[in-house]
């Protein structure tokens, strides 16, 4: 199993959340485990992205230039991570918030009504979690079970109140594909 | 060895200083390094420790050479324009031969540059970088884990030889995040420090300076200094082989672009090159044994580097000729991509160098 992710979106989207929950569950269960963010000054309310390997071998390069998946959540993110994914891999995109249609048909696309959904729960900004438990379900890279592990290790403590609202997202977006 | 966390490549480092005994840190926010003095502005109160945030770079560098002078665990940590402000004060501190670690988290230069990742301060790290005949012990780790191990090795290293260390980082490095594990029981070194300004109750005072007015002294002192160097050269130099057996090409790489190299060896040996990877761990005392070795069995060598080419002329001084060593770098915060290096490895094969 080699899975190499990269995470986008706006910057307060919870991107690098998403893709540090993926790397920490990767861990819990005994994976090759790297995450990366973007760093630039773009980051500054702009655009944000984070690279994800996940691997049963030695990772060698964190960096990821041909991604295996991409979980997209936001149009500039779409235009600029669509093109890149290697053949016959995954797209998982929010379809609520971004408003026109992946343009590749060499791939495996899943839309998702995330940011509806997560208002539907009351909180918009669990629209990462119900993203995630999409791919999850069409991936398996790692366990639902060890991502809701990994809330508590990932999130800080005065984010653990909205665990249990985490989790109940993962779990809307883990029925959906 | 204590439980698997997963932590960023600066937090890690800083963390690594802290179990190493270190108990002081000076140094002067820039970008990408930040990481390292907010972690140890939390935790070094927690342990006792000091941290301050100096006015300039400058300050920071002399506040680390007056906390070595006393033989305090002190460190700091900067970025590319910062680490040439505190070069004065480095070659003080090596002249003096105090201990002290630096971490120098490198970004795209030459001056300001920018802030994304860069390998374009290994000249100035490995050759001096201040003014004299001195060296710097400086380490390119390639993980999260081997910064937590070299980091608290360096405190060791530096105590042992009276020498700075340099820990030679980057971007990516310092954001990445790994597991890693602390061992779980450290005990420094505790190498005795006769020589520290403590105070002279008792005994006759200290005098630590790097001033010789007499030249027949100050010869003394810079052969002293090459036999260090020379010493640690037969001690500190270590690097790591991959898939160099048989190989026709050896890519030399450290840190990130070591990363990278790797993959691009996974991609040219699925495609049936023989490719292998030269990964130097310590950078001064260069492996240079190592690669001459090597340089018997392998048909060429390809450096890569994030730099115009740095570390290039080590492995061509290593090599000495005997095999051809072509070059690949990306700069100014630019990252080589497992393509890129791999098609230059199959230039090198195919002989299109």
């Amino acid at each position: 199993m080699h899975e190499e992710l990269i995470v986008a979106g706006f910057g307060g989207q919870g991107v690098l959340v998403t893709g540090q929950l993926l790397a920490y569950a990767g861990m819990l269960e005994g994976k090759k485990v790297s995450w990366i963010p973007s760093y630039g000054p773009e980051m500054r309310g702009g655009t944000a992205n984070c690279s994800v390997v996940i691997s049963s071998g030695e990772i060698a390069s964190p960096l990821v230039n041909e991604p295996t998946s991409i979980i997209i959540m936001n149009k500039p993110s779409l235009r600029r991570f669509e093109p890149l994914l290697v053949p016959g891999g995954l797209l998982v995109y929010d379809c609520s918030i971004i408003d026109v249609t992946p343009e590749r048909n060499d791939i495996e696309t899943v839309a998702v009504e995330a940011n509806r959904i997560a208002d539907g729960l009351g909180e918009l900004k669990v629209a990462n979690m119900v993203l995630l438990g999409a791919y999850l379900a069409r991936t398996g890279v790692v366990s639902p079970e060890a991502v809701i592990e990994s809330l508590s290790k990932v999130l800080p403590p005065r984010r653990h109140h909205l665990i249990p609202l985490n989790k109940s997202a993962l779990e809307a977006g883990l029925v959906i594909s | 060895m204590g439980e698997k966390v997963l932590m960023k490549g600066n937090e890690a480092l800083a963390e690594a200083a802290i179990r190493a005994g270190c108990r002081y840190f000076f140094g002067y926010p820039i970008t990408p390094q930040n990481e390292v003095p907010e972690y140890m502005s939390r935790r070094l109160p927690e342990v006792g420790g000091v941290f301050v945030q100096a006015e300039s770079e400058v300050a920071a560098s002399n506040m680390i050479y007056g906390a070595a002078c006393a033989g305090a665990r002190v460190m700091t940590s900067s970025s590319s324009p910062g680490i040439s402000l505190m070069q004065e004060a480095l070659s003080y501190i090596a002249g003096a031969e105090l201990p002290c670690v630096v971490a120098n988290i490198v970004r795209g230069g030459p001056g300001l540059g920018g802030i994304q990742p860069a390998q374009s301060d290994y000249l100035q790290a490995t050759k001096g970088g201040g003014h004299g005949d001195y060296h710097l012990f400086v380490f390119g780790p390639g993980s999260v884990q081997e910064i937590v191990d070299i980091t608290m090795e360096a405190f060791e290293i530096a105590d042992r030889y009276r020498n700075p260390v340099m820990i030679l980082s980057d971007g990516v490095l310092g954001q990445m995040m790994e597991p890693v594990e602390f061992p779980d029981h450290y005990e420094p070194g505790n190498i005795p420090k006769p020589w520290a300004t403590t105070g002279a109750k008792g005994r006759p005072r200290n005098i630590i300076t790097s001033l010789e007015l007499d030249p027949v002294k100050l010869e003394q002192h810079n052969i002293a200094l090459a036999e260090k160097y020379k010493k640690a050269s037969q001690e500190l130099t270590r690097h790591e082989e991959y898939m160099t057996e048989d190989a026709d090409v050896v890519v030399v790489a450290y840190g990130t672009t070591a990363r990278v190299a790797r993959a691009a060896v996974d991609r040219a040996r699925k495609a049936g090159v023989k490719a292998g990877l030269f990964r130097p761990i310590s950078l001064y005392p260069f492996p240079s044994g190592a690669l001459f070795d090597l340089a018997t069995r392998a048909g060429a060598f390809l450096t890569v580097e994030m730099s115009m080419g740095q570390m290039v002329e080590d492995v061509r001084l290593a090599v000495n000729g005997t095999r051809p060593v072509h070059f690949y770098g990306r700069a100014g915060g630019m990252i080589p991509t497992t393509r890129e290096v791999y098609g230059e490895i199959c230039k090198v094969v195919e002989g299109r160098v």
